[in-house]
Order: C-alpha cells, then structure tokens, then sequence
C-alpha cells in the first residue's frame, strides 16, 4: 500500500549489512501482497478490506467488509488511526486488498465527474449507533444538489430538539460522500463543520449545484 | 489482551524479513514465494487470536520455517514421478536482485551455515531458538551462522569492489554507505 509510512527499523532483525547484501526487487512484494489479498478475500478472511483512492477532495481511504462499504476517511483524518479504530471495533484482519472496493472507486469517480447523484452500494453500518445511525440512515433522503440545515434534519428523523445530536452525528459520519453529511448546513446559511474540512464542503456543494443544473 | 492491531501492519513491517528467510531457506525462486503466501495466509488465520504482546517477527519466522519443510515436502513428492528430468534448479535460479551474487552464495552454502544464517541473521532468531529450529546447540548455531556470513561478506566484498569499478553500480552502492564501515576493506578499497 503506497500511503502507508515507512515502518519503523526492526530492532530484532539481523544486522542490516546482511539485508544489503541480500537485497529484494523491487516491486517484488507488491505482487506477493496482491496474491495474498486476492486469496485472502477467495477465503472469506478478511474482516475489513481497503484502499486509498485520489479524489478532488484529496486522497480518501475507502473500507469494506464483506458486508458492505464501513468507512471513508479523509486524508486529516489519518489513515493509519483509521485503520487502527477499524482493527479495533470491527475485527484486526484488516488488508489492503483494492477488488472488493473497485465498485465503491468507480461510483466515487463518476460522482466527482459530474455523472452520479446518488450510490447505489452494500454499507454497513457497524460503526454507527443509537440516535446518530438514525441520522446518518436519514441523511441519503437529501437529494443531490440540495441542502438543508441541523434543524430541518433534526425535524425529519422526528426529533426536532436534537439540533446538537444532528451536528455530532454528521461530524462522526463514517461514510461521508455516500451518507451526504455535507448537504446539512447552519440555519444562518453558514457553512457548519466538516469532517473534510471546509474546503471540501464548498467544493462538494459547488459540484453538486453545478451538477443539478447541467 | 489478543492482536487488535490492523494484519497489514504485519506485511508492512515484516514481508521483507519473512521473503528473505524463505529465499534462503528454499533458494530464490517460486517456493519461497510459495513458503511467504501460506506463511501470511496462516498468520491472517490465526492473527484475532495472537496475544498482543507477541514478538510478531519471530512468531512469522517460525510460521516461515513451518511452511517452507511444508514446501519441501511437496516439491518432493511432486519430483517422484519425474525423477528422470534434472534437478529442479531453484537454488541456481536468481530472477534479478541479485547484481552482487550474494543470493546464488547463500544458496551455495552448506545446509547448516544456510539456515543458521536464515533465522538468526535475517530472521532475528537468538541462536538458542534457532537451533530448537534447525537442531544442534546454540553454539553450533553461532558457529555455522558466522561461518555463513564470512562467505556472504566475502562475496560481497569482491563484488563491490568490482562495482566500484563499474559507474552503473557505482550509483547503487553510494545510496547505501553503512555496508562500507561493515566491510573490512584496505584504504586502497581491496578487501581483505
């Protein structure tokens, strides 16, 4: 995996003269990797598969489990603690493996062409629970290019007083793009927080009006 | 407390130490390939289950010596009912990786210095471990350990000194200096 830093020197391994001496080609255990994640994923034991995509609104870690996509982070976010809380919350087989995230990747790029409004994959919502799965689950229900505020969408899961509880469930959405957390605005128009930063948000919703036009 | 750290960390960190123990135990051709992909498949398996506090690089060098007599044990069933095609030339099959021959050396040690050296100098066994491994006692494991590495040094002395000579190699062996202090080499750059 390319955005994984470099691991720390082994302090148990051999002396390093001897890795000089015995040195690997390159690009040798990229295939070894893309071997044991294709078997790995043949024989069901990967409990979380991802891998990193490019994206207008910079890198994006992408996260699936056999049942569905859990997880989207953002570059700020940090991968590797990402990664970790997944290893921690939904099981620690957790592999860069890019097949069973290609359809993930691929409707991502056709929503930041301009050419996709809504997604249409397996989630799984393992990470979200009580009043904020509620509002994530209620949040595709805004449609593309249009917006509304913490309130309105406290309103629409029935709960009009839980304006905060909205604005903690969207800044711990763990899909964001998919789940539109980026569509819920303050109620003075301003922008509110953004997982990915406010730069994104402004970029989402330009790309999405400019996309309900067309 | 059992593993909750992320598998892949464990390909990261420790592919390279595993791929280098099993292209010297098994010679670098497919069945060290083969010897890593069932080492990280069966490590995969049992990860959920490892204590947190394991060592997990000697953990992985040994699943690798498992594997690799597993290896071995196929590749010579496979060979009985060909026996009559030559010797399969995995030890002499250097795919690259290899400019300073110091691969095709290891391959040409004796059996004993060869996985001495395997898991303790690559794969970071103590020699007692290594010899629970590979039998003898610890002092027969340091002995065929170092008598290995005297090889390898040799080897590697000569060939870089050829490189130094060579300015397409000459590049190679500036990006990775610490090997210059390591190798005991004349002021004229001769090793001894």
């Amino acid at each position: 995996m390319n955005r994984t830093p470099e691991p720390p020197p082994a302090p148990s391994s051999g002396p390093a003269i001897v890795e000089e001496m015995l040195p690997l080609e390159d690009g040798r255990l990229a295939g070894l990797h893309a071997r044991l994640a294709a078997r790995a994923e043949q024989e069901g034991l990967l409990e979380v598969a991802y891998r990193t995509v490019d994206s207008p609104v910079g890198p994006l870690l992408l996260a699936a489990t056999p049942q569905g996509l859990v997880r989207i982070a953002y570059e700020r976010e940090g991968f590797d603690a990402v990664l970790e809380t997944l290893a921690a919350r939904i099981g620690p087989r957790v592999l860069a493996a890019p097949r069973p995230l290609d359809a993930a990747a691929a409707e991502l790029e056709e929503y930041f062409a301009g050419n996709r409004r809504a997604f249409d994959l397996p989630l799984d919502h393992a990470l979200s629970s009580g009043f904020r799965a509620v509002v994530q689950r209620a949040l595709p229900r805004i449609d593309y290019g249009r917006t509304r505020t913490y309130q309105e969408v406290a309103e629409l899961v029935g709960n009009p007083r839980a304006v905060r509880a909205v604005g903690t469930a969207c800044a711990t959405n763990p899909l964001p793009l998919v789940v539109p957390c980026h569509r819920v605005l303050r109620s003075d128009g301003s922008l509110g927080g953004y997982l990915g930063g406010a730069e994104a948000k402004t970029l989402l919703l330009a790309l999405e009006r400019e996309g309900s036009a067309a | 407390m059992t593993m909750t750290e992320p598998f892949e960390q464990a390909v990261q960190r420790h592919g390279e130490t595993v791929l280098r123990v099993c292209r010297a135990v098994l010679g670098p051709g497919p069945d060290a390939e083969d010897a890593w992909s069932e080492t990280f498949l069966a490590a995969l398996r049992s990860w959920p289950e490892l204590a947190e506090d394991t060592n997990v690089e000697a953990w992985l060098v040994r699943v690798a010596h498992r594997k690799a007599i597993d290896v071995t044990r196929v590749r010579t069933r496979r060979a009985i009912p060909t026996d009559q095609l030559p010797e399969r030339p995995s030890r002499e099959t250097v795919e690259g990786g290899d400019e300073q021959g110091v691969w095709a050396a290891v391959a040409a040690l004796p059996e004993r210095q060869r996985l001495a050296l395997a898991y303790h100098h690559l794969g970071g066994l103590p020699h007692a471990e290594t010899a629970q491994l590979i039998g003898g006692t610890p002092a027969s494991v340091r002995r065929a350990a170092a008598d290995g590495m005297k090889t390898l040094r040799r080897v590697y002395g000569a060939q870089g000194d050829a490189a130094d000579r060579e300015p397409a190699q000459q590049e190679q062996v500036r990006c990775e200096p610490t090997h210059r202090e390591s190798t005991p080499r004349t002021t004229d750059g001769e090793p001894r």
